[in-house]
């Protein structure tokens, strides 16, 4: 057993677990965060997916030694109160989901494409980008219009700053 | 999977020490494939030392006749760094191919070229740019380093520290991608160098991994142009055949990408 430490979701954690945990059970089974999923647990569907000091990394692909003293933000840390993040209400407005299985994921690398492209995002751009995005009702159409959507969103709001 | 131990190291000797230690240490960089392969318990080892943290291992340097990139340095690092993408615009391409953009947050230069997956990028193109692999204990030329299907020139114990990339005069990388893996159905890196020599290295194709292309080296030195590669025939003897593709396809598929990957590097 380790003890690990790390900030999650801005809260400071301390948990006691085997070496052999990853990241993910890290969040699901100790922190009873379980809006981040395992869907295929090979790291190629993303829906595990979270940022790890600002980038958006497969959780079932890191294991809680490495994500010592980092700082991790999952999908339950995106919403300020009641106000959903540019990105979760684009994707409710667009109805970019419709299961919501890879909805977490799609999110998490969704802002982080957002971020690193800013307003020079176009349709090919998000298709490419999601590729280690995997949505199983193929849903893909509406995904990528709610990324689009939140990405006029996200930079209204860094303007308005 | 299996119990393991977790050691994050802090210098490459502490990384070096911890290895000798361990009954069946294995060094993990980023982890995009050891881990998977621990999870299906594909691998056990009794100890797993993190070597992504060593400062002395991450960064790059470019200067007018190299790029160097130190071992624990992440594609994506690689694919977005300015001075790479104008010194060897095909390594920062090439880079920015591999997996997916979550993974290439966290798999590196180093781990890649360690585990030499006979359908990785970079294997090919250390190989086509003559690149120098250097580690805690010597100096291995890419002619030597890569022994064969995930068998590389390493001792154990080994430890990549950088690999030093001669800025080519010419370079390009055209991958023929699985769908859904992303890796290399057949990847051709094509190159040439300031003093005019020619090196084009194939991945994803041989069953015993990244490997040079005698026969387009050849119809290059004459004429460096995409038209140059079409009486070509590659045999395709030694090539891998698989659900993905035949011998005989991927035999192809090598010219095919390399006449793109030329054209490309114009």
């Amino acid at each position: 057993m380790t003890t690990i430490n790390l900030t999650v979701n801005g809260k400071a954690v301390s948990v006691d677990v085997e070496d052999r945990t990853l990241l993910v059970h890290l969040l699901r089974d100790h922190l009873n965060l379980t809006g981040t999923h395992v869907g295929c647990d090979t790291s190629q569907c993303g829906a595990c997916v979270v940022h790890v000091d600002g980038r958006a990394v497969k959780s079932c692909t890191m294991l809680v030694g490495e994500a010592d003293g980092t700082s991790v933000t999952t999908i339950e840390g995106l919403a300020q109160g009641d106000q959903l993040h540019p990105m979760q209400a684009a994707f409710r407005d667009n109805h970019g989901l419709q299961c919501g299985f890879c909805t977490p994921g799609m999110i998490m690398s969704a802002i982080d494409i957002v971020k690193r492209h800013g307003g020079k995002l176009d349709e090919a751009t998000v298709r490419h980008e999601l590729e280690g995005n995997i949505c199983r009702c193929t849903g893909y159409h509406n995904i990528v219009k709610s990324v689009l959507d939140a990405a006029g969103r996200m930079n209204l709001a860094n303007a308005a700053e | 999977m299996y119990q393991t131990h977790y050691h994050r190291a802090s210098s490459i000797d502490e990384a070096a020490s911890l290895f000798a230690k361990g009954d069946d240490a294995k060094f993990l960089a980023g982890g995009q494939t050891l881990l998977p392969v621990m999870k299906q318990r594909l691998a056990a080892p009794s100890d797993v030392i993190d070597l992504a943290k060593i400062p002395a291992l991450i960064g790059i340097e470019v200067t007018a006749d190299r790029v160097v990139i130190k071992a624990a340095t992440t594609h994506y690092d690689v694919a977005t760094n300015a001075q790479v993408q104008k010194a060897i615009p095909a390594l920062a391409a090439l880079a920015g191919m591999i997996g997916d953009p979550a993974v290439r947050y966290r798999g590196t230069i180093g781990g890649s070229l360690a585990n030499n997956d006979p359908a990785a990028d970079y294997p090919a193109a250390v190989l086509a740019l003559n690149a120098t692999v250097k580690t805690n204990k010597r100096e291995i030329a890419a002619d030597d380093f890569f022994q064969g299907l995930f068998a590389t020139a390493l001792e154990d114990g080994e430890i990549i520290t950088q690999v030093s990339f001669p800025v080519p005069a010419k370079a390009a990388y055209e991958k023929f991608r699985h769908p859904a893996s992303r890796f290399a159905l057949t990847g051709v890196f094509v190159a040439q160098s300031k003093a005019g020599d020619i090196r084009v290295a194939a991945t994803g194709a041989s069953a015993s991994g990244v490997t040079r292309v005698a026969a387009i080296e050849q119809a290059l030195k004459s004429n460096w142009s995409a038209a140059a590669l079409d009486g070509v025939t590659i045999s395709s003897d030694g090539l891998m055949s698989d659900i993905h593709g035949s011998a005989d396809y991927r035999a192809n598929l090598i010219k095919v990408m390399a006449q793109r990957a030329v054209a490309k590097a114009g």
